[in-house]
């Protein structure tokens, strides 16, 4: 048997698009407001997160298809995150400088 | 069960075209990672100008990113129009996802025009090499997206793409979007926390 996945309505992809325009938006005024800019990059990392989640989920069909391709992307996606992480502690990005 | 379906599906049900691009969107995620911590880890680094603050346009670049985040609406409407046997509607996305995949290019290559002629290339410092390499490879990705959906596009006006074939749109729709969230991920990276 094929797999059956259940593509949402257009209007869901309407709707989505909509979220994503405002996140960019949202992104671009922290981005030029001076009182988010000592939290500027979680703020900027949590909203870049949500557009890229709501892109994989919907779009990308991830949350009605296969637990399968869910694997199959989610896992090296992790190990591409970590590998960044370390690599950056690695070179001492996380290191704060002693005034 | 025929061997034909036996072939596409075997035993997990999945159609092994899907699975085998997911493979390979995993194995993207992989080849950008690297990319992506390489310009972190270079972060800041460069002994000389231009620095990231001094020349990247925010305004130009949240534009072409709307146009690729808007790209991937049209994908998905593409594939609906497929799935539903609309004709017209397929014809009509199908040209639109590339259309605004060129114009997101064409802002690349201003932008790249630009940066080169204001000193910043990829032997200058260790951010031009970063940046025009992560940048580059995600422009050479939307470059290949679009010729693979422009061909997509031609079969539609030759009545060739049919409901049967949707698998084929889905295929490409799935690459197209990953093309798009590598660039939200560059968006913020790279152009917002500088």
């Amino acid at each position: 048997m094929a797999e059956h996945s259940q593509h949402p309505p257009v209007r869901t992809y309407l709707v989505v698009a909509a979220v994503l325009s405002v996140i960019t938006a949202v992104e671009i005024s922290v981005f030029y407001l001076t009182i988010f800019e000592r939290v500027l990059a979680p703020v900027l990392i949590v909203l870049s997160a949500a557009k890229f989640s709501l892109v994989v989920m919907f779009f990308m069909h991830l949350k009605s298809d296969h637990r399968t391709f869910t694997g199959l992307f989610v896992g090296p996606l992790a190990i591409a995150i970590l590998i960044t992480l370390a690599l950056m502690a690695l070179f001492g990005a996380f290191v704060v400088a002693q005034p | 069960m025929s061997s034909a379906h036996e072939a596409t599906f075997g035993a997990t049900g999945l159609d092994h075209r899907k699975m085998g691009v997911w493979a390979f969107l995993g194995s993207e995620c992989m080849f950008f990672g690297s990319l992506i911590a390489t310009y972190l880890v270079y972060k800041g680094k460069s002994a000389v100008g231009p620095h990231p603050h001094e020349i990247l346009n925010i305004p130009l670049t949240s534009i072409s990113t709307f146009v690729l985040l808007m790209s991937s609406l049209l994908m998905v409407l593409a594939l609906a129009a497929v799935q539903r046997g609309d004709a017209l509607g397929a014809k009509l996305w199908l040209f639109g996802t590339p259309f605004f995949g060129m114009i997101f290019l064409g802002f690349q290559v201003y932008e790249f025009r630009t940066f080169v002629s204001e000193g910043l290339t990829l032997q200058v410092n260790l951010f031009g090499a970063s940046f025009f390499v992560l940048t580059g490879f995600h422009g050479a990705h939307v470059s290949v997206g679009v010729l693979w959906l422009l061909s997509l596009w031609v079969l539609a006006l030759r009545n060739r793409l049919t409901r049967a074939d949707s698998l084929l749109v889905e295929i490409a729709g799935l690459y197209w979007h990953f093309v798009d969230i590598v660039w939200i991920v560059i968006f913020t990276v790279v152009y917002l926390i500088q």
